[in-house]
């Protein structure tokens, strides 16, 4: 038994049913840590592509270590270490929360690349085309760069967004009851792990899949020019 | 006596709604250098293209040396070829391609001897050898061991040349050699392709926008427009007399272009 | 207890990272490589098992794939009557290569599908069949465009070995939990560790640029 839901031994087929619902519940625990963990690193990948692209070498240059440093360590021992260290200097967090500030930590230093890219690839000509035209810097920023860079933007964050979806079972070893962890308590209780443990593959599978096709469903909807203001 | 290499009878060949080659009739003899010239788009090298088998015909029949090329007989039927079919008659024909596509991570000399080596089961030894004379041919004999990078445009193409040479094929298919060229770098090729045309035993198909040397190294000329020709000859007689209006117009636009 | 009396341990389980990284990124590769090129086959049988297996490992997680490989294959094998039981070490590289070649496989497949048309009708002009294509016309050229990605999938895989330490495996992710078990010392444990990874990510991104340009060298020929 488990979130009071209790297994069906009798058949596979039985059993399979019956952690069904056990499993849905690890899977939205699942998706609120992906969007939570997406979320954390727009905004922390943001606000590292602005400091590496800030003027100021002696502000660029540890931002860009720092995030290569990110990207270069095991999501495993970020968590660790957030769950760990954190506590000893007072701040104590649920596993959950935890878990999602160090899925978006690692992947922040994806993000911050992607907007970099994003908006180096547009800036260049735009930059000049504005200025030409007499606007501010902030305005070229809002009115110029902006609308074009999201679109181009989007489908590579969507591609983060599904493989930070990947990399929440890593959130098991703080006791983050996910999908993985659930399946792998039920397979601990029932000495049988390859029914819940294959029906993981195959839930993550859907996930992905479905997940895949809205970026794809977004990539082609979106202007390829830039979205229009109003 | 008729000695026929190759033959397109009534061929069509068709990209969607665009006919390109539209019943087509088209000998070539054995040794004979035929130029093809015409506008864009007026199916010249999509002859050649079908002959070196890189694009399929829509209808008809192409026959090189006495064999169909895009069918092979089974059953006492022709049905269409297959890539066994299309290996054994490909060996017959070696072409030059606009762009060169010579291979960039090959050295000048191992352009030259893959395909012997590979394809043919030279002996590296041979086909080394063969290399050196070819290169000799077309003037790079110090080249060998340079990448076509870093060549001139005019030295890949002779290399292109030199290539296809190698695999010693019955009929040599020229498909614009020097017009991705820059124009000083133009004589050095045609000159190869020149000397090249006093091979007796040779066939040679060229398509080229460069009128006076058609004139030079052709037995024959052939004006295509929209999929068929439209005038052939001589080269006298059709540089200096053509016949039809179309070709006038068109040698006109070349000429003083 | 001093920092530096951490080190020995640690090291220790390094090298089994060392190790791990270097197996799984080699057999990696040639799954890669093989599912990469199956996906391109005109073989219906040999793309639709490349297709399935690119999908299946790219759509799921690697931990699931690496508790499903130790846990649960077992189990499949009991039902089978076959003793599918995989040491740590054999279950950890299997699904750290499965995992990675399914991600190096589309890696791959880009880049033999980018390689220029026209050298494929260079290579037709001359004959070649498609297996001599492939592998003295469209890999020689391919591969060079790879190694880039090569490079990042090297450095994921390294990092993902981590994951291997959650079925006892004693590698530098394994032997940091168990210090910090003893010693509580979590702040200088972590921080070595990560610096550890940190090193051992640097050295792997310096030899897959040396080898990004020993497999160009032909790019590179001056004079």
């Amino acid at each position: 038994m488990l979130f009071g839901i209790e297994w069906d031994t009798s058949s596979d087929l039985a059993f399979a049913i019956s952690i069904l619902p056990i499993l849905l519940r690890g899977m939205i625990v699942t998706i609120q840590a992906t969007f939570l963990g997406f979320f954390v690193a727009l905004v922390l990948g943001l606000i590292f592509a602005a400091l590496k692209a800030a003027p100021l070498k002696i502000i660029s240059w540890p931002a860009g270590v720092l995030t290569e440093f990110i990207r270069d360590t095991p999501l495993l021992i970020q968590l660790f270490f957030l769950y760990y260290v954190l506590p000893e200097y007072g701040l104590v967090l649920p596993a959950f929360l935890t878990g999602a500030l160090a899925l978006g930590l690692q992947y922040s230093a994806y993000t911050a690349e992607v907007y970099r890219a994003g908006i180096e690839a547009i800036a260049k000509g735009q930059h000049e085309a504005a200025r030409a035209l007499n606007f501010t810097s902030l305005r070229t920023f809002t009115h110029v760069v902006l609308p074009q860079a999201v679109p181009r933007i989007i489908p590579a964050m969507g591609n983060y967004l599904v493989s930070i979806m990947k990399d929440v079972p890593v959130l098991s070893v703080v006791t983050v009851l996910e999908m993985l962890n659930v399946a792998q308590i039920v397979g601990d209780r029932t000495f049988n792990y390859l029914i819940p443990l294959s029906m993981v593959g195959g839930l993550y599978m859907i996930m992905t899949l479905v997940a895949s096709g809205g970026v794809r469903w977004l990539d082609q909807t979106l202007p390829k020019r830039g979205l229009s203001l109003k | 006596m008729s000695d026929t290499i190759i033959k397109f009878d009534q061929v069509v060949k068709r990209f969607g709604a665009l006919t390109v080659l539209d019943h087509l009739d088209f000998n070539v003899q054995r040794g004979e250098k035929v130029t093809i010239i015409g506008p864009s788009g007026s199916g010249k090298s999509t002859v050649l293209r079908i002959l070196m088998t890189l694009e399929s015909i829509s209808e008809g029949i192409v026959s090189v040396d006495g064999e169909p090329l895009w069918h092979e007989e089974r059953n006492g039927r022709l049905v269409n070829a297959s890539e066994a079919h299309l290996r054994k008659m490909r060996v017959q024909l070696g072409m030059v391609f606009q762009q060169f596509n010579l291979f960039p991570h090959m050295s000048v000399r191992r352009n030259i001897t893959e395909g012997p080596v590979k394809v043919l089961g030279m002996s590296r030894q041979d086909a080394r050898e063969r290399a050196e004379e070819l290169l000799e041919m077309v003037g790079l004999a110090n080249q060998a061991d340079k990448y076509p990078h870093q060549l001139s445009g005019g030295q890949q193409q002779r290399v292109g040349i030199a290539r296809a040479l190698a695999m010693r094929p019955k009929v040599m298919l020229f498909d614009e050699p020097t017009s991705a060229l820059d124009p000083e770098l133009v004589g050095e090729v045609l000159n190869v392709i020149g000397a090249l045309a006093e091979e007796h035993d040779l066939t040679m198909l060229l398509v080229t926008h460069e009128m006076r040397f058609a004139r030079e190294v052709s037995d024959r000329v052939c004006f295509f427009d929209k999929g068929k020709i439209k005038e052939q000859g001589t080269p006298d007689e059709l540089f200096t007399d053509p016949k039809e209006e179309r070709t006038r117009e068109f040698l006109k636009a070349v000429l003083e272009g | 207890m001093h920092w530096t009396e951490y080190l020995n341990p640690l090291m220790q389980g390094a090298w089994l990272t060392v190790q791990l990284t270097l197996y799984s990124t080699i057999l990696g590769a040639v799954l890669a490589f093989a599912a990469g090129i199956g996906k391109t086959s005109h073989n219906r049988i040999v793309k639709a098992i490349a297709v399935t297996y690119i999908e299946v490992f790219r759509g799921t997680s690697l931990l699931v794939q690496l508790f499903w490989l130790y846990f649960a294959l077992p189990i499949l094998g009991q039902t089978v009557g076959l003793d599918l039981r995989l040491p740590p070490v054999v279950a950890g590289v299997l699904a750290l290569a499965l995992n990675i070649g399914a991600y190096g496989a589309e890696v791959v497949r880009g880049a033999i599908q980018a390689v220029s048309k026209d050298q494929y009708e260079a290579a037709k002009a001359l004959n070649f069949t498609r297996r001599q294509t492939l592998w003295s016309v469209a890999l020689p050229q391919a591969i060079p465009e790879m190694m880039p990605s090569f490079g990042n999938l090297a450095v994921q895989n390294l990092k993902d070995t981590a994951l291997v330490s959650l079925i006892s495996l004693g590698d530098l992710a394994f032997r940091a939990e168990q210090l910090r078990n003893f010693t509580q010392d979590s702040t200088t444990i972590y921080t070595m560790v990560l610096f550890m990874y940190f090193g051992m990510a640097l050295v792997v991104t310096a030899l897959m640029k040396t080898l990004e340009r020993y497999v160009g060298r032909w790019r590179s020929a001056r004079g």
